[in-house]
């Protein structure tokens, strides 16, 4: 094991170079696992809450290898160019996280990633797939605001926007001060992580439900292996989201991992209990409570924080 | 068992059925029988899906509607006619307006009789589709690598 160590000491010449490489290689390996056994937790307690048995746990991950059997159709040539931008975007604005790179540079690549998604969407010319590729764009509109103002207070309460430096802050003495300053930002995220997770009622563009009226939306014109990759970038998405949350909590990785546990079920519990929003009545909850939470957050952080 | 079994995504087709065997197909997957268990959803996509599910005698109108929803799905896929009337046409067979069964127009891989079909009949029937599924792949990949030789 020192061996390894030292061997790979050599080839990244530091300890701080080593530690980037562990923490890109630990997201890139183990983020699709965890993301699948979610997405695979998500159906057996869905399965229960519906007085169901359920498929197994693992079931997500049967889904995708068959899909990497099938044939895939395309129909546009630059249908699948556009999905490996998608998955790639979403791996980086990922990785930038965990290595700890800026976190304004992480919301606008993975905001990128999602016109990607909405790109593939567009190239191809059928109706579902265009009103899927719509709702998307609407589903970024109603998000995206919430993300640069969580950025916002971050860099407002840890005096930086670099994670590394935002993760030093939530270790030291007053970490809890992210979360005791930024509540009502906290719950804003949480807010519009139901439209990230694509959970019903937020679920307008693409579900995994079988809601019917306009096919698949999005992913309608995908097969094969290309729906794969769909799903597994969606697990990627799901885990960088999840660790936004665990950045909130830091100051108590216990706490930290016990909420991001209970939000999951949470959100699967609304995606059981409610049905699909109309876009519109999306669109104005979702900058409703972006105004509420995350406007009135920041101009209170205004006159509570120390003038420089 | 390998994935491709272990997950199939079903598309239903109804080409005029009475909604007899319909209903029997939905009452699959509800809790009282919950196909999902073996991992089976119900996709209302062609492009997803890997069993078609066919209901009802198949006539001139509805003949083009299941061609096409054949062809959009990619391979390997299976086809599951559903109730006497799938099957053969059943009591409307003799009609001037109906063409038979759904094999007069795709290739039916198995046959499931029933007027309507029994929810146990349907779960049986897709597991014996899973078989042919499997041998499908088999045959396709062997296909594929006699070609590249």
């Amino acid at each position: 094991m020192n061996q390894l160590k030292e061997l790979l000491l050599v080839i990244f010449q530091n300890e701080n170079n080593l530690c980037i490489f562990l923490r890109l290689a630990g997201y890139l390996i183990f983020a699709p696992i965890v993301g699948g056994l979610l997405a695979g937790i998500d159906r057996k307690i869905s399965a229960w809450m519906q007085g169901r048995v359920g498929p197994p746990i693992l079931q997500p991950f049967y889904d995708v290898f068959k899909l990497f059997k099938k044939e895939y159709i395309v129909v546009n040539p630059f249908q699948n160019l556009y999905i490996i931008l998608f998955f790639i975007s979403v791996c980086l604005s990922g990785s930038l996280f965990f290595v700890g790179a800026n976190f304004l540079l992480i919301v606008f690549v993975l905001t990128l990633a999602g016109v990607f998604f909405t790109l593939a969407g567009f190239s191809i010319n059928s109706p579902y797939s265009h009103i899927g590729a719509e709702r998307e764009l609407i589903q970024m509109m109603a998000y995206d605001p919430m993300l640069i103002i969580l950025a916002v207070g971050l860099y407002l309460v840890a005096g930086s926007f670099d994670v590394n430096e935002i993760l030093a802050y939530g270790l030291s003495d007053n970490g809890y001060k992210l979360l005791l300053l930024l509540p009502a930002i906290f719950i804003g995220y949480i807010f519009i992580l139901t439209i990230k997770f694509r959970k019903s009622p937020f679920d307008i563009s693409v579900s995994h439900h079988a809601h019917q009226e306009i096919v698949r939306g999005l992913t309608t014109e995908f097969s094969g292996k290309y729906l794969a990759v769909i799903e597994i970038t969606h697990w990627y998405e799901n885990v960088l989201l999840l660790g936004i949350v665990y950045l909130f909590l830091s100051f108590n990785p216990v706490l930290a991992i016990v909420i991001c546990v209970s939000l999951w079920l949470i959100e699967i519990f609304i995606d059981n209990v409610y049905a699909r929003f109309k876009w519109q009545l999306m669109f104005k909850t979702t900058w409703l409570v972006t105004a509420i939470t995350g406007i009135t957050n920041i101009v209170i952080l205004y006159y509570i924080l120390p003038k420089k | 068992m390998s994935s491709l079994s272990r997950s199939p995504w079903v598309l239903h087709y109804n080409a005029t059925s009475c909604n007899g065997c319909d209903i029997e197909v939905l009452a699959s997957l509800t809790p009282m029988y919950d196909v999902e268990r073996f991992g089976i959803l119900n996709t209302g996509n062609p492009k997803h899906a890997d069993i078609l599910l066919v209901t009802g005698s198949v006539n001139e109108k509805s003949a083009p509607v299941l061609k096409t929803l054949y062809d959009q799905m990619p391979e390997p896929k299976v086809v599951v006619a559903l109730g006497i009337c799938a099957s053969s046409g059943g009591i409307f067979a003799e009609c001037y307006n109906v063409n038979g069964g759904a094999d007069k127009v795709i290739p039916v891989d198995v046959y499931v009789p029933g007027c309507a079909v029994r929810p146990e009949a349907i779960i049986d029937g897709v597991v014996q589709a899973l078989g042919i599924l499997e041998a499908k792949y088999k045959n396709r990949r062997r296909g594929a690598v006699s070609c590249a030789r």
